[in-house]
């Protein structure tokens, strides 16, 4: 077990092309670290620089205090899962997991080997296919044969490269739930590559957002989720995701595509004399006006609407809605989607609505949204103007204190099992 | 599994094709086999069965005391021996240099594969005169490593290029899995690629093995005596029992005995050259 720092980590290939543009973190000694982003912003040349398998071109790479930026990846004593799991396709499951031990030679006896291997199958449930090759296994068997060579030597840190990308839906959310409860139990650092922000949300104590090798935000998930720093970040994390749309400011209203609403203080201040803002709104903060509770409805605005397509998921219903873009901001918000892997297709806006809501395709309808839980973002520079660093240090604090607890849990019942 | 793709008909022309193509092949190896069994009266006989089955071509070339036996064993013993060694010589260095051409940039890379592509196709005749003076005036004429030398440029291109393009096949990450794991390079090449290459290095040791097994013209150039001349080279040496009989018998027998080999070969690695050990390694 150890603490990870990156100082200014700097990524140039040999054309020049700048992959990582100096990102500095402090990973803690058993924290879950989550390095999440759209395709192409490093987040797995970060991992791979950590792990040693990329030399990295300038700024500094501490394990436990150690610089060990020039040691080759097998004195660096991390474990790594591989995207593709890189199984070894001519040795069994059992001999996979040994691999790693069976280098020392003359350091473990063979019982001991054998101990070592068949604990880290108990952990895995991959008892009853020790004798078998990688090639009869299924994905999910594969992925956790993976695992089980990560964690047989008790490396200083786990480091997982999108581990769950090959695998369907449902395996990955059982993979997922894994995951957690092993990093729990033997509270060793973790560093998680992924594009997948439900991923990177539901696993992370932290989550670091890259964007082109550059480090937009580290927070914990609920912070990341409620205080964005950024445009970026706000349309990152959340699905689906945090609806753009243009707004104009009169003094203290703001005309929004489907009305014109006064605004309250705090955001008054926020645009601070801004003409043009762009209004962050996620699709829970939308509600159909019929099934507010009254005492709520008082506090937010209604209007109408005309819905496009409804999508009737059971626990929510999903509404879209069309609306004019602004051309000012049409520009910068294409833009972000392109960044955000996304295809641009029409503006339209989201609402989750509660699922007795009788909303259907065509009609128009009274919704309902809190004006408070508006974000605004500086349309130039996508700043978020309604940041809240006091907020931002107590979420993540909350979040420390509920990591340390959650650690403790499984220590004290790791020793009652002994 | 194919039978209900195809339809009958199709079926019916696979067939005609498959059996057209084995006479084609094996016609003459059959014809040699019968012709090796004939006795000598009866080898202008012009029937394709043996009139008479004898082995006297058997004795003449492997018992004590046949008249060919002699130069037929010392020739076979040549061409096991020089043949094996030039084929491992090649295959550890294809090996290495296949593993660097497919793994590491470095310049020049192009270059020593576009060499070896250009010696192969070099024709050996304009070679061979050449080398005849070479190696006897630096006393390589007529020994093993006179016939070694020059089956290493036929074979080691060869060996390279199947071998590079195996290794290529490999995937990248399970050696990164291995140095992650605490390998060294060298343990990372011997515990990971090399099993995994194994069929690729069999099948380019079997081809290696054929080139240097079934090469005639360095054989009869470059040897003078049964002290390195191998088989294809001795089989020109046979004479019959007397001037007026021809050893085409003798030729024969030989000929079948020195097929037997390869076949062996076939046959015993054949699974190791079908198998695909790489299934399963990455997500499949």
């Amino acid at each position: 077990m150890a603490s990870i720092t990156l100082k200014d980590i700097v990524k140039k290939y040999g054309d020049g092309f700048p992959a990582v543009k100096g990102v500095s973190i402090d990973i803690a000694d058993g924290e879950f670290v989550i390095l999440v982003g759209p395709s192409g912003c490093g987040k797995s040349t970060l991992l791979r620089m950590i792990v040693g398998l990329e030399d990295i071109t300038s700024g500094d790479l501490l394990i436990d205090g150690e610089r060990v930026n020039e040691k080759a990846p097998r004195d660096r004593d991390l474990a790594m899962v591989f995207q593709n799991y890189a199984l070894y396709p001519h040795l069994t499951v059992a001999e996979n997991i040994a691999f790693p031990l069976r280098l020392n030679k003359g350091r473990l006896t063979d019982a001991e080997i054998r101990e070592k291997v068949e604990r880290a199958a108990d952990l895995l449930d991959l008892r009853e296919h020790l004798d078998r090759k990688p090639a009869n296994l299924s994905g999910g068997q594969r992925q956790r044969v993976a695992m089980g060579r990560a964690i047989v030597r008790d490396a200083k840190a786990f480091l997982f490269d999108e581990p769950l990308s090959n695998l369907d839906a449902k395996l990955r959310g059982q993979m997922r739930t894994e995951i957690a409860r092993l990093q729990r139990r033997l509270a060793t650092t973790t560093v998680y590559v992924t594009h997948d922000q439900t991923e990177a949300m539901t696993l992370g104590d932290r989550v670091a957002v890259l964007r082109k090798g550059e480090l937009q935000q580290i927070a914990s998930p609920r912070a990341l989720y409620e205080q964005p720093v950024n445009l970026f970040v706000a349309g990152f994390i959340g699905s689906p995701p945090m609806n753009f749309l243009p707004g104009e400011v009169k003094g203290s209203s703001m005309e929004l595509p489907f009305g014109t609403f006064e605004l309250p203080d705090r955001l008054v201040e926020a645009v601070g004399g801004r003409e043009l803002v762009i209004v962050g709104l996620r699709p829970e903060h939308f509600e159909d006006a019929r099934l507010v509770d009254p005492s709520k409805k008082e506090r937010g605005r209604t209007f109408d609407a005309q819905i496009d397509v409804t999508e009737w998921l059971g626990a929510e219903l999903y509404a879209y809605v069309p609306f004019e873009m602004h051309a000012s901001v049409a520009e910068k918000l294409e833009e972000l989607d392109r960044e955000l892997d996304g295809e641009g297709l029409r503006t339209q806006f989201v609402v989750a609505l509660n699922s007795a809501s009788r909303v259907r395709d065509g009609d128009t309808t009274e919704l309902w949204f809190d004006p408070e839980k508006m974000m605004i973002f500086d349309p130039e520079t996508g700043e978020n103007l309604t940041h809240d660093q006091d907020e931002v240090d107590r979420l993540d604090k909350e979040n420390e204190e509920d990591r340390r607890a959650s650690l403790e849990r499984a220590h004290a019942q790791a020793q009652q099992s002994a | 599994m194919m039978g209900s793709v195809l339809s009958t008909r199709a079926r019916v022309w696979w067939a005609v094709i498959t059996v057209v193509v084995l006479v084609g092949a094996l016609f003459p190896v059959v014809s040699i086999l019968m012709t090796s069994f004939k006795g000598p009266s009866d080898l202008n006989s012009g029937t394709f069965l043996p009139p008479q089955w004898s082995t006297t071509n058997y004795e003449q070339i492997l018992s004590s005391g046949g008249s060919a036996q002699e130069l037929f064993l010392s020739a076979l013993r040549n061409s096991v021996g020089i043949s094996l060694i030039a084929t491992v010589i090649a295959v550890v260095l294809a090996t290495l240099a296949a593993y660097a051409i497919a793994r590491l940039n470095f310049p020049g890379k192009r270059l020593i594969l576009t060499t070896a592509l250009g010696v192969s196709i070099f024709p050996v005749v304009s070679i061979v005169t050449p080398l005849f003076n070479l190696w006897r005036n630096i006393g390589l004429y007529d020994t093993w490593l006179g016939l070694i030398i020059p089956y290493l440029s036929l074979t080691l291109p060869i060996s390279i290029w199947t071998l590079a393009a195996f290794f290529r096949q490999i995937p990248w990450e399970l050696e990164q899995a291995a140095q992650v794991d605490g390998a060294t390079p060298w343990q990372a090449f011997r515990k990971v690629i090399v099993p995994l290459a194994a069929p690729g290095v069999f099948t380019t040791a079997l081809i290696a093995f054929f080139i240097a097994w079934n090469d005639f013209v360095y054989g009869i150039s470059l040897t003078s005596t049964s002290a390195a001349r191998p088989v294809p080279a001795a089989l020109a040496f046979f004479t019959g029992a007397s001037y007026f009989e021809e050893p085409t018998g003798a030729i024969s027998a030989a000929a079948i005995v020195v097929t037997i080999p390869v076949v062996i070969l076939v046959v015993l690695f054949q699974r190791q050259i079908v198998s695909g050990l790489t299934q399963g390694a990455v997500k499949g």
